[in-house]
């Protein structure tokens, strides 16, 4: 399968990015691994005019720690992000969650502001980042800005950001008593649904995989938790959600699958 | 438009020009007639096309050739040298790692990378280190014997 045609531009440098987008008004996509995008333009889902490939753009990778949080570069590869030493002490659960996505060849490419950028439910990352309380930032004409992970997904494979916007970095505030657990039937296949816990004390936040058109907080577990109920907490897990039937799962399998992985996301994250 | 690219491939500078939608697989297969490199499922999933971008694996149905421009690619026809199978190629067949031979090229291009990564893996970290390639024959069994005997340098 091979993709339609387009236009293919290489910009150097963010600024050149925008000015590229601009140009297009709308019709272009921004490529950074290339494997969310590619596999739908080989299936002519996607079909841009052109393609703003930033993969050469160095100031886009790289990790930075901070004392509070660690700011990683959109392009930075899930298997750098894996394999961070200063991610897996300070954010264990960035660490696990990149480490499970895809397999080995995917996470050689896929890219941190990719994954986000496109914002699929099915994604992990969105979802931990949520429960993060990270945030992106974004670059366009008009300057910088950054945008709360809350603010960031509003609907299925869409963002708040505009379309002649690119994300540039993604920042995650340090979380020791945190972890991800998702459930799949298939070696590399999309989580059917992922569980999100970030455990401060005696408050978490939690936030679900797959259950939406958008990864969404689990309010009413945060709400009944107290620092050692994991199982009653965990039990509110599909309070309130309408979780969507598909080929893979029943709604209310999904359901049954957030109150389970809640509560282990919640034990692994407090094990840490 | 073409767009003029440099790629080197097993060792070879090949400059070119290639339409931006060509895909690395096809770049490999049809313009340098390298056809070890196999398209298997065509969406990303079954690794028949894995090769190796500057050192990394990766899936080459998912990569746009031009995106390889200035790289360094290795294939299956890479890893041998004066007609000495490399021993991950040499452990599939005295394993019969293989049956119908299609992933395989995929298989070993991973699986020595896995071996690079993790020079004495476990069963269970050689199945999660080639999640991304598949077989349709084998049921595995062979192909992680064949990762084994690779590692331990013992061949039958």
């Amino acid at each position: 399968m091979i993709p339609q045609a387009f236009e293919y531009e290489q910009p150097s440098s963010v600024a050149d990015a925008i000015a590229m987008l601009g140009k297009h008004g709308g019709e272009a996509r921004v490529l950074a691994g290339g494997h969310s995008l590619l596999p739908m333009m080989k299936l002519r889902l996607a079909a841009p005019d052109a393609l703003i490939d930033i993969g050469r753009i160095a100031s886009l990778r790289g990790i930075t720690d901070t004392p509070d949080a660690i700011t990683i570069g959109a392009l930075t590869t899930h298997a750098e992000v894996a394999g961070a030493e200063v991610i897996a002490s300070g954010c264990p659960i960035l660490a696990e969650t990149a480490a499970g996505i895809g397999d080995l060849q995917v996470r050689n490419r896929g890219t941190i502001g990719g994954s986000i950028a496109n914002a699929d439910p099915h994604g992990d990352l969105p979802a931990v980042l949520l429960a993060l309380d990270g945030e992106a930032t974004a670059e366009g004409p008009n300057g910088r800005r950054t945008i709360a992970a809350a603010d960031l997904f509003v609907d299925y494979l869409q963002t708040s950001l505009s379309p002649d916007e690119i994300l540039t970095e993604v920042r995650v505030p340090k979380a020791s008593n945190s972890a991800y657990v998702k459930f799949n039937r298939r070696a590399q296949d999309w989580a059917i649904v992922g569980a999100a816990a970030v455990v401060h004390g005696s408050s978490a936040r939690i936030a679900l995989t797959g259950v939406g058109s958008k990864p969404v907080r689990a309010a009413a577990v945060e709400a009944a938790f107290d620092g050692s109920n994991t199982a009653e907490a965990a039990g509110h897990a599909a309070d309130g959600l309408d979780a969507p039937s598909d080929t893979a799962a029943s709604g209310e399998y999904r359901a049954h699958l957030a109150r389970v992985l809640v509560r282990r996301a919640l034990e692994a994250a407090m094990a840490r | 438009m073409k767009r003029a690219v440099t790629i080197s491939v097993n060792g070879v500078s090949h400059a070119t020009g290639v339409e931006p939608r060509t895909l690395l697989v096809h770049f490999l297969r049809e313009h340098l007639n390298l056809t070890g490199t196999h398209v298997g499922c065509d969406t990303s999933n079954c690794g028949a096309c894995t090769v190796w971008l500057d050192g990394m694996a990766v899936k080459s149905c998912t990569v746009l050739a031009v995106q390889a421009d200035g790289s360094e690619v290795t294939t299956i026809e890479g890893v041998s040298a004066n007609g000495e199978l490399h021993p991950m190629q040499r452990a599939f067949h005295e394993t019969h790692g293989l049956q119908c031979g299609y992933c395989t090229p995929g298989m070993v291009m991973a699986a020595i990378k896995l071996l690079e990564a993790n020079p004495d893996p476990s069963d269970a970290e050689i199945r999660r280190g080639l999640e991304g390639n598949l077989c349709r024959c084998t049921g595995y069994e062979n192909i992680v014997a064949a990762v084994r005997a690779a590692a331990s340098g013992v061949t039958v």
